[in-house]
């Protein structure tokens, strides 16, 4: 009845993986409890659940993303507190089996349920109002993506309390993930939460490639968009070409689970190093599809904040676009050690070195942007200034690794691990940070509070040198990653400093958690009344902060780069005019949510092997997708009366 | 307020830089032992500086740009429309183009040269060895002298090695750092790779690749001696009772921890063959091993 599931599932007897339980579940009861107490349930359904508005699925995202950053994040302290301690007899807190699902759950949830919410949630915010639109091109889509990234969020915290997530790494190399060698129940989650949210990004690609190319502002050609929407172009081109290879190479991994196939085992003609090559030539690209829109960011806010043009705006863009094509020419360099000729491993690695000519050109150009402007020192504009010192660093070492004979002792090793997080914490985390306070004021209409912000921004990066320097010096000591204790005394005290490292980086996420609290009490004091928090330059600050649903009242023409200072510079920015048109908006509709609840059900049916659920469940989706398609009531107008009230509302809050 | 991240760059830069210099010894990697690790050492040193060309102008310019330029200093020049010069674009595409030129020359060359599956230039006959990894110990097989030895690798120095490696697991990966190279071992083929020492000494060696439960267990004594005592060692292996025949072996691969090492006076002959071969259907030998293809980490 219930497949492979039982009450035996539930880790009682391991109490720390308990006390994660009840802590989730305690804090999940208390906003339950909140949200009733305050009545606010009739609000949150209408205003959020069911929403389309790109504005608020955006928001969503990001709060997904947050969740879902403290998991990540306690994982790695867990991790660096096990090695801190595991020397030798000591054989620390986390047993193995703990330790090694922590390291594989830390990597799936920082890459795919952080930085892809988080990247897909500034995407929603930004996009569409940075190219004068008012929706995206496919509303109810956006909503069912956000639904499945969540539901694949859900399964990953479920596995915390219903039996075990993956011990095979974040990668998931056959054969040890297929099921001779991990037969429980732990990769089948890892599988299923990564098709499902997959699935979700795959659509939201689809979404805001169709948006940015058939939906722009009369005026706005390809070379005068912003540099924030040309990046996001780049990660979507990306996500619609690699991810349907992570959906292939998990399907067939699946078949070996379930039906007792043999494309990835060690017999039977199946070929490990086939899923290494599919993993990669979809992880790889995945890199860039979460840097390349911090790289907008960056580029946004380094502009705005010196108060000056972009430097090299056609160099940006054609350097972020070469990055797109070679990022799909790179991915042999996950595996120089695996026996390829020495001609496959020199052109992986000149590829792989040929990134980085483009990617200096970038930070050159984000330099140049300063150089001569007027710079104001704010917590977005620190977080870039953090990211641009730090990631040559971490491109330094990335070129090193690109060397196959300098891979050959480095790979698999800690100093792996501190050059791809040298890469993804300042380059993409910093990113979200920068554009998370830069956009905050668009969001909610008041400023974040900026002490808080720049406390937080101190310990992050002090944290990060303090994490990630040891790890560099380990590899060179010869330290493989993923080790779960250790004999060599030696490794000892950079592990501790690492640790340390971390704490500062607790320190760091502390203010975050301070500064949105402070900020929201003090929201009147920092209230934006024009809708242009910053003095910016693109079309985003044009609307009024928060923005009404319909973001422009009247689509504006585009005469130029950086359309929104130009207006301001021409005065022509709030003209009143002549008259307000009738507005069609998508309407509210639960189906999205429905069908996020069902892919949920599904998945976890799937994973416990709980066949009729999962037909049940199937059925009810396929349901879901009919009830919606005879649904034709699926616009609103919103009729132009309203419209100039609303308009009318935010010239007086202005003046 | 800028004076942390000034302090903070320059704490960071040397903990990057002082290792390189310093050649203590617990820094493995620019501590080689032998030719593999030495040309490695090189090239991770000549890129870096190579690179410093380019990183140290940014981290200083990431720092001078946002003070000088500040918005409180209105005596600097102001050039709010400025975003184009031919001269600087030029040069931001040349320079990093010309050193990843230089690095791609380096690359091209070293790794042709160090290509793990080139036999090393040498007077002296190569030493054979057979590497089987298996869960979580490994198996090292002398075929020219049949003997075969668990969890501990004794050589001459100053012989080549000639490595043919296998897994009898999952993916795992053959590492000695303090000598050079690694290469991945598969179950179902065989890798190549080829080392040398140039002196004396014990060296760990250790599994490179996340490989389950016992993975961190995977650490073994890699022993350089002279040809005398390699000799010695070979006839005092040969002393001992065991045999390593497929019975035990099939007893050997069964998951566990054991760090302890085992020595086998003989072994059956073409046993490396038959492990790499038990997985392709086409060529499985007649014995058996218990199902070799459906085993797993015993749970």
């Amino acid at each position: 009845m219930l497949g492979k599931l039982s009450l035996s599932s539930i880790p009682f007897h391991d109490h720390i993986v308990m006390g994660a339980v009840y802590g989730s579940l305690l804090a999940g009861l208390g906003v339950v409890v909140l949200i009733t107490y305050f009545k606010k349930w009739p609000y949150l359904w209408k205003e959020w659940l069911t929403t389309v508005d790109h504005k608020k699925i955006g928001i969503m995202y990001i709060i997904l993303a947050m969740v879902m950053l403290l998991r990540g994040f306690s994982d790695a302290i867990m991790m660096r507190a096990q090695q801190a301690m595991a020397l030798g007899s000591n054989p620390g807190f986390l047993p193995p089996d703990h330790f090694n699902q922590v390291f594989s759950a830390h990597g799936t949830i920082m890459i795919l349920f952080m930085a892809m919410p988080f990247l897909s949630g500034l995407m929603n915010i930004v996009v569409p109002q940075q190219i004068g639109a008012r929706d995206v091109a496919f509303p109810f889509l956006n909503a069912v993506s956000l639904w499945l990234s969540t539901a694949g969020a859900m399964l990953v915290m479920v596995s915390l309390g219903v039996g075990e997530f993956s011990r095979a790494g974040w990668s998931g190399y056959t054969p040890l993930s297929g099921l001779a060698y991990s037969p429980d129940t732990g990769v089948d989650y890892w599988i299923w939460s990564l098709q499902i949210s997959g699935a979700g990004t795959l659509l939201t690609g689809i979404n805001f490639l169709a948006t940015i190319l058939k939906m722009r502002a009369p005026g706005m050609t390809l070379m005068r968009m912003p540099l924030f929407t040309w990046t996001a172009v780049f990660t979507n081109v990306l996500i619609i070409f690699a991810f349907p290879m992570l959906t292939v190479a998990l399907a067939l991994l699946t078949l070996d689970r379930y039906c007792g196939m043999h494309f990835f085992t060690n017999d039977m003609g199946g070929n490990t190093m086939m899923y290494i090559n599919l993993f990669w030539t979809w992880g790889h690209p995945e890199v860039y599809i979460v840097i390349l829109p911090a790289f907008g960011i960056f580029s946004e806010v380094v502009a705005t904040f010196s108060r000056k043009k972009l430097f090299g705006y056609d160099s940006l863009v054609y350097a972020t676009a070469a990055i797109m094509f070679l990022s799909f020419a790179v991915w042999v360099h996950h595996f120089f050690t695996m026996g390829t000729s020495a001609s496959v491993n020199v052109f992986f690695g000149i590829s792989t070195m040929l990134i980085a000519i483009p990617t200096g050109v970038k930070v050159f150009n984000w330099l140049f942007t300063m150089y001569r402007g007027r710079v104001r020192i704010t917590t977005p504009l620190l977080w870039t200034l953090g990211f641009l010192s730090t990631f040559v660093i971490g491109g330094l070492t990335g070129v090193l690794l690109s060397m196959p004979p300098a891979d050959y002792v480095l790979h698999n090793s800690m100093f792996l691990i501190a050059h791809f997080h040298n890469m993804l914490v300042p380059g993409v985390l910093f990113g979200f940070m920068a554009g998370y306070a830069y956009w905050f004021p668009k969001a909610f209409g008041f400023r974040l509070n900026e002490t808080w912000g720049k406390l937080s921004f101190w310990f992050w990066l002090s944290g990060f040198y303090l994490a990630f320097i040891p790890l560099y010096i380990l590899g060179f000591m010869g330290m493989p990653r993923r080790m779960q204790h250790y004999d060599n005394p030696a490794w000892q005290p950079y592990l501790i400093v690492a640790a340390i490292g971390t704490l500062l980086i607790l320190l760091g996420i502390g203010c975050m958690v301070m500064q949105l609290l402070v900020s929201i009490r003090d929201r009147r004091a920092n209230r934006d009344l024009t809708g242009d928090a910053w003095d910016g330059r693109t079309l985003e600050w044009l609307t009024a902060s928060p923005p009404a649903v319909y973001n422009f009242a009247v689509i504006p023409v585009v005469e130029g780069l950086d359309a929104f200072w130009d207006m301001k510079q021409k005065g022509t920015a709030y003209l009143k005019p002549d008259r307000y048109e009738d507005i069609e908006m998508p309407r509210n509709n639960p189906y999205g949510l429905a069908v996020g609840v069902i892919c949920f059900v599904f998945g976890f049916a799937m994973i416990w092997h709980i066949w009729w659920m999962a037909g049940v469940s199937f059925l009810g989706l396929i349901a879901t997708v009919i009830a919606r398609a005879c649904d034709d009531n699926t616009h609103e107008i919103i009729p132009a009366a309203e419209v100039e009230r609303i308009e009318g509302l935010r010239s007086q809050g202005m003046a | 307020m800028k004076s942390p991240l000034r302090s903070l760059l320059i704490m960071a830069t040397c903990l990057c830089v002082l290792p390189l210099l310093g050649g203590c010894n617990e820094m493995v990697l620019f501590n080689p032992k032998g030719p593999i690790g030495e040309s490695e050492k090189y090239i991770i040193l000549i890129s870096f500086v190579l690179m410093l060309i380019v990183v140290i102008p940014v981290i200083v310019m990431s720092i001078v740009f946002p003070l000088k330029y500040r918005e409180s200093n209105t005596n600097a020049p102001y050039e709010p429309n400025w975003s184009y010069s031919r001269k600087l674009e030029i040069i931001m595409w040349a320079i990093p183009f010309v050193i990843v030129f230089i690095l791609s020359a380096i690359l091209w060359r070293e790794t042709h040269r160090l290509d793990p599956y080139k036999p090393l230039e040498s007077t002296a006959k190569p030493l054979n060895v057979e590497v089987v990894s298996l869960d979580w110990k490994w198996l090292f097989i002398y075929p020219e002298h049949n003997i075969a030895v668990v969890n501990q690798f004794v050589f001459p120095e100053k012989i080549p090695l000639s490595f043919k490696i296998t897994s009898d697991t999952v993916m795992t990966s053959f590492f000695i750092p303090q000598l050079g190279s690694q290469i991945y071992a598969m179950a179902g083929m065989t890798t190549r790779l080829h080392l040398m020492a140039d002196e004396q000494g014990e060296y760990t060696g250790q599994n490179q690749q996340f490989s389950g439960a016992g993975f961190p267990n995977m650490s073994f004594n890699a022993k350089a001696t002279s040809q005398d005592a390699f000799d010695a060692w070979v006839r005092q292996v040969r002393q001992s009772p065991n045999r390593l025949d497929f019975a035990r072996f099939t007893e050997l691969r069964k998951p566990g921890v054991s760090e302890s090492v085992i020595y086998y006076s003989s072994i059956e002959p073409g046993l490396f063959e038959h492990i790499v071969n038990q997985y392709n259907p086409m060529t499985r030998g007649s014995h058996d091993m218990g199902g070799a293809a459906h085993s797993g980490h015993g749970n």
